[in-house]
């Protein structure tokens, strides 16, 4: 980042407080994921039954689960499972859309067009349902969400990577850089993937939140995750059978977890495309 | 009229050279399913043997039956086949034939689903009409705010919540569990879409009741996706807004709504259209969690009780349904596309 891209990001920030906030938060998240275990007040595995069910208090502030375990701290100490789950879902979809896309923007021919073809199949499924199967396919763990998540996003980057690097691929630099005895491979990597890149960070930002509600939807339906693991999806799905006995934070504490999370996500993402596109911004 | 006549053929000619277009893409969902499921961990067979110490003939026998014996590309040709002649083979929970089960089931989602997207467009084209009129305005920044806030809550927690509220709170809404109460009585099934069917019977009370039921589950999936069909509809009336043919239009005395509905509205509902498309897809994925929730008796919740037993026959049958139902609203957009605007009929 070049000075004055950094004086324009200040600009910007100045202008949006709120991509300023959503930074804040998503900070604070990454801060809460990483020393989650020691910040947390109570064990959020051990039950105390005498303690069970009851509403948010001052020792218990967002209240105690069926097995009196603490909300609280079980929200915390989830928080690191469901970004890395976010996390590495995105990242693994980013590097092989990445990849794959320019691969086929540059190379196009018989190979695009196979990518295409497996592209238009995995987007005629509707994404959910097809995470779905494909974590009953693999196996009901954890790795098999990230997994799942990972490849029904992954048509969103081929494309995008491939069109990006398909508009630049006859431009005068990259035929220099081929004239200078630059393989394919290396034109590829050093010189187009770097000019996609910024315009895909965009993209994970937005993404990073939908994934985060998507494995928290099949955590809830009872895949990957196994109680008594803390995760913010699965902690809905057994407060779930209280609600009709209006035992209300046990939802509402860890949708507030998800929602916020979400949020952060995606303010950062819309702040990020503003810096970076400025005839994007809204 | 002949022009009506002639626009109506060119509709139809390019839904047929679309739905041509879109059966390859049917071909590789029914490939791609079938591969999926054949990695399931675990072998069907044994599962379905009368138990885990069932002998090794039994398990022979049932392997036969379910023709896991036969190499895989066979398989597959008599898969398609199968799909072919609407055999999706048979539930081992429910022991009734898969096809049977969806069809039975498929109203109750289908209902659901057309409920959430009508409460989603009769709430945000108004709301984002609304804000693009006056930009700025504590209206637009309300929409806004709605629009930020309505993509991050996941739909079960909004669909629970809803519950506590109008359930346990104030007690407006029936206990949150299937489509009609138990001990209701049913009227002769037509559709099989409830609210249809009570009023082909003239069941008033039945039709109230059977709404009752159904107001929650899919205003908690119509909350989810009004946010983007409220932003697209604010940012597109914000460009038709702006165009000369409206302060053409304004200048010539026009009443307000009709520059607002005939003229700017109605250049502005394409990309909609188009985001309706993609919202659809959404909700279909929606379904399983709202179905969940409410036990809602549709395919979703069906798919999910089969998953979660390892029965495959119906989560493969349930996932190709739902491709399918994708294909179909897919091309149904494409229609509207073109009746929507006719310049996209000639090119």
């Amino acid at each position: 980042m070049t000075s004055a891209t950094l004086r324009h990001a200040g600009w910007i920030l100045r202008g949006n407080p709120l991509t300023a906030v959503a930074a804040a938060g998503v900070v604070l998240l990454a801060l809460v994921g990483i020393f989650g275990p020691w910040i947390a007040p109570y064990d959020p595995i051990v039950s105390n039954v005498s303690q069970a069910l009851s509403p948010p208090s001052a020792a218990h502030i967002a209240g105690t689960d069926q097995l009196g375990r603490d909300v609280f701290s079980r929200l915390i100490v989830a928080t690191r499972l469901d970004l890395a789950i976010a996390v590495s879902a995105v990242g693994i979809s980013f590097a092989l859309g990445a990849v794959i896309g320019a691969i086929c923007g540059y190379a196009g021919g018989r190979l695009d067009r196979a990518v295409g073809r497996f592209v238009d199949v995995l987007m005629a499924f509707p994404l959910f349902v097809l995470a779905m199967a494909m974590v009953a396919a693999l196996g009901n763990r954890v790795e098999n969400i990230v997994i799942a998540t990972a490849i029904i996003n992954l048509p969103f980057y081929i494309r995008f990577a491939r069109a990006e690097v398909n508009v630049r691929r006859n431009l005068g630099w990259v035929e220099a850089a081929r004239a200078c005895g630059d393989s394919h491979i290396s034109v590829v990597l050093r010189f187009l993937l770097p000019n996609v890149l910024p315009a895909m960070a965009v993209q994970m930002s937005l993404n990073l939140g939908w994934a985060i509600l998507n494995a928290a939807g099949l955590s809830f339906i009872g895949l990957g995750v196994k109680p008594p693991t803390p995760e913010w999806g699965i902690m809905v799905a057994e407060g779930a059978r209280f609600i009709s006995t209006g035992k209300w934070w046990l939802v509402a504490f860890p949708g507030l977890a998800l929602m916020l999370a979400v949020l952060c996500f995606n303010l950062l993402g819309d702040g990020i495309r503003d810096i970076l596109d400025p005839r994007m911004r809204t | 009229m002949a022009g009506g006549m002639a626009a109506f053929g060119v509709t139809m000619a390019r839904a047929g050279k679309r739905f041509l277009s879109s059966l390859p893409v049917l071909l590789g969902v029914l490939v791609f399913t079938f591969l999926l499921m054949r990695v399931l961990p675990g072998d069907p067979a044994v599962f379905f043997a009368s138990g885990p110490n069932a002998g090794k003939e039994e398990i022979e026998v049932i392997r036969k039956q379910m023709g896991l014996d036969k190499p895989v590309p066979e398989q597959l040709m008599l898969y398609l086949y199968d799909v072919g002649r609407g055999n999706l083979g048979r539930s081992m929970t429910t022991g009734q034939p898969v096809t049977t089960d969806l069809r039975a089931r498929l109203p109750a989602s289908l209902e659901l689903t057309f409920a959430a997207l009508l409460i989603a467009l009769v709430s945000a084209v108004p709301l984002g009409v609304l804000a693009a009129l006056r930009p700025g305005s504590i209206i637009d920044h309300g929409v806004r705010l709605f629009c930020a806030l309505g993509v991050c809550v996941p739909t079960f927690v909004s669909g629970l919540l809803l519950i506590y509220v109008f359930y346990y709170l104030l007690g407006v809404a029936p206990d949150p569990t299937g489509r009609v109460d138990i001990f209701a009585s049913l009227p002769p099934s037509r559709t099989g879409f409830l609210l249809i069917d009570f009023l082909l019977a003239g069941d008033i009370d039945g039709w109230w009741a059977a709404f009752r039921q159904l107001i929650l589950p899919a205003l908690s999936m119509a909350l989810f996706v009004i946010a983007p069909l409220a932003r697209i509809t604010r940012a597109s009336m914000l460009v038709s807004l702006g165009s000369d043919f409206i302060r053409t239009a304004r200048s010539v005395g026009l009443p307000w709504w009709r520059v607002v509905v005939t003229y700017a509205l109605r250049n502005a509902i394409l990309p909609v259209i188009t985001i309706t498309g993609i919202v659809f897809s959404t909700m279909l994925g929606a379904n399983v969690l709202v179905e969940k929730v409410f036990s809602w008796p549709g395919v979703a919740s069906y798919a999910l009780d089969a998953l979660l037993s390892s029965d495959y026959a119906p989560v493969q049958g349930f996932v190709l349904l739902m491709a399918s139902v994708f294909v179909i609203v897919n091309l149904v957009v494409d229609v509207l596309y073109g009746i929507a605007d006719p310049r996209v009929t000639v090119g």
